[in-house]
């Protein structure tokens, strides 16, 4: 038995492209319009609950300012992310991997222990007998899978005027399309921040056997 | 300082390399297709006429932003604003059996719709407005469209340094019964800036779709070798030309 399944591989790297060309083509469409919202409608500054910072031309796909460039790579990707988060998720629930490595059990959840595992974390020891993931890991691995990956791609549905027409319900569970906006864009850096932190510990504990694993497969026996 | 520049090298190297990516002809054609399936997508879930929410007097934003052309720096328009637009003219031609020139008082005089819609501009913003005009069914059922008509286009009295504003959409959207020909925003003339004295609404697709100032409506069988050739200024300039994304 592999240490990851086929299919959590190939998700896993098809969803870092994604996301990797949906954040930036993002903040290239972001500097379109640098202002946001809650509720339904919001087009000036004084309305605005943040003024967002212009992003460089580094940062943006493409790497210069083209909002109708940059929205074809968006909506284009959008496709890629989102099949490909339904498609993961199916086979995830099918296969055991959420069951068996993401869901937490309640004694993970007793302060005691999640204080012990930041200590461990804080120590840069990533050793941890019996299961595959620790709880600090399910816990993040959790929320990205299960709630910020399916935000993303709830509120950029609801972002989509045709969408909105076809589904009502999109804009309004988010109190209307500028919240479900401003909610995209918050969603958007709390995933950079997770990319940010998962490279870093990526880095810290054997960097280039994770790395293969994540291509090979690894074996299920060995301890991370 | 040093990861941070390293970072920025690759992220760099990343748009440069998209950029490279993004000329090719197999992009353009996934880009396409996108485009094309998000729109299947859109009519496969909500049917072919799902109507854009309609909301109520109170949730009427307090300015309704104009944006793209906000007013036309020509003597003939000056003449038309001093005017109340009494002498302006809407030619309905093209595909039709019946060419019409329309003037203020018959859209004026035809059974008019009245809808609160918010307005999604490509660039991120949205208003929320109260609109009122004869819907576009009922004047291309007066000039009868011939049945190798495909596409209504849009023409407009603004342009962009010497381009002018057009747009495009398909019958789908021509005759849904959200489509109207505005005259009149929140009760009132619709002002220079919103597009007066005529402007489209097009409620489920993106701002630019809402052509403004508008002096014709042309019924074609393609978008092939008007103007750019992709069916609007901003299509003629890489916008996606179904603009419900």
């Amino acid at each position: 038995m592999k240490r990851h399944a086929l299919s959590t591989r190939l998700w896993h790297w098809i969803n870092a492209i994604s996301l990797i060309v949906l954040f930036m083509s993002g903040l290239n469409i972001s500097n379109a319009h640098r202002y946001l919202y809650w509720g339904q409608w919001g087009f000036s500054p004084q309305d605005a609950w943040l003024h967002v910072t212009k992003f460089p031309g580094w940062a943006t796909i493409p790497g210069y300012y083209s909002l109708a460039s940059a929205r074809d790579w968006h909506i284009l990707f959008a496709w890629v992310f989102g099949i490909a988060l339904v498609l993961f998720l199916l086979a995830a629930l099918l296969n055991g991997h959420f069951r068996r490595d993401i869901v937490t059990r309640l004694k993970e959840w007793k302060p005691s222990a999640i204080g012990a595992d930041i200590r461990a974390h804080l120590k840069l020891q990533f050793d941890h007998a019996g299961t595959k993931y620790n709880f600090l890991q399910k816990a993040a691995y959790g929320a990205v899978i299960f709630i910020f990956l399916p935000l993303m791609l709830i509120t950029g549905l609801a972002l989509s005027p045709g969408m909105d027409a076809a589904w009502p319900f999109l804009t309004e569970m988010f109190g209307g399309r500028q919240s479900a906006r401003s909610i995209h864009f918050i969603v958007a850096w709390a995933l950079f921040a997770f990319f940010v932190l998962h490279i870093a510990l990526v880095l810290l504990n054997k960097p280039l056997k994770n790395l293969r694993e994540m291509i090979t497969g690894g074996r299920a026996d060995e301890t991370a | 300082m040093k990861r941070r520049s390293v970072l920025a090298g690759l992220a760099g190297l990343l748009t440069a390399g998209c950029s490279k990516i993004a000329d090719t002809r197999t992009f353009e054609g996934l880009v396409d297709g996108a485009e094309k399936l998000h729109r299947r997508t859109h009519r496969l879930v909500g049917g072919r006429q799902p109507m854009a929410r309609e909301f109520t007097l109170a949730d009427i934003s307090p300015d309704f932003r104009g944006n793209g052309n906000r007013d036309i720096d020509t003597d003939a328009y000056r003449a038309h604003v001093a005017a109340d637009f009494a002498d302006w003219i809407l030619n309905v031609r093209g595909l039709v059996e019946q060419p019409l020139a329309v003037t203020m008082e018959v859209i004026r005089g035809l059974p008019q719709r009245t809808q609160i819609t918010r307005h999604d501009c490509v660039e991120g913003w949205s208003a929320i407005g109260q609109w009122t005009g004869p819907q576009l069914s009922t004047i291309l059922e007066l000039a009868r469209l011939k049945p190798e008509a495909r596409y209504v286009v849009f023409r407009c009295a603004d342009d962009f340094s010497g381009s002018p504003y057009y747009e495009s959409c398909d019958l789908d959207d021509a005759m849904h019964p959200q489509t109207i020909i505005a005259h009149q925003l929140n009760g009132e003339p619709l002002p220079v800036k919103n597009g007066a004295p005529l402007r489209m609404r097009i409620e489920r697709q993106l701002g630019y779709k809402h052509a403004k100032y508008l002096t014709a409506i042309e019924a074609v069988a393609s978008l092939d070798g008007i103007e750019g050739g992709k069916g609007g200024y901003w299509e003629d300039r890489g916008y996606q030309w179904y603009a419900g994304i």
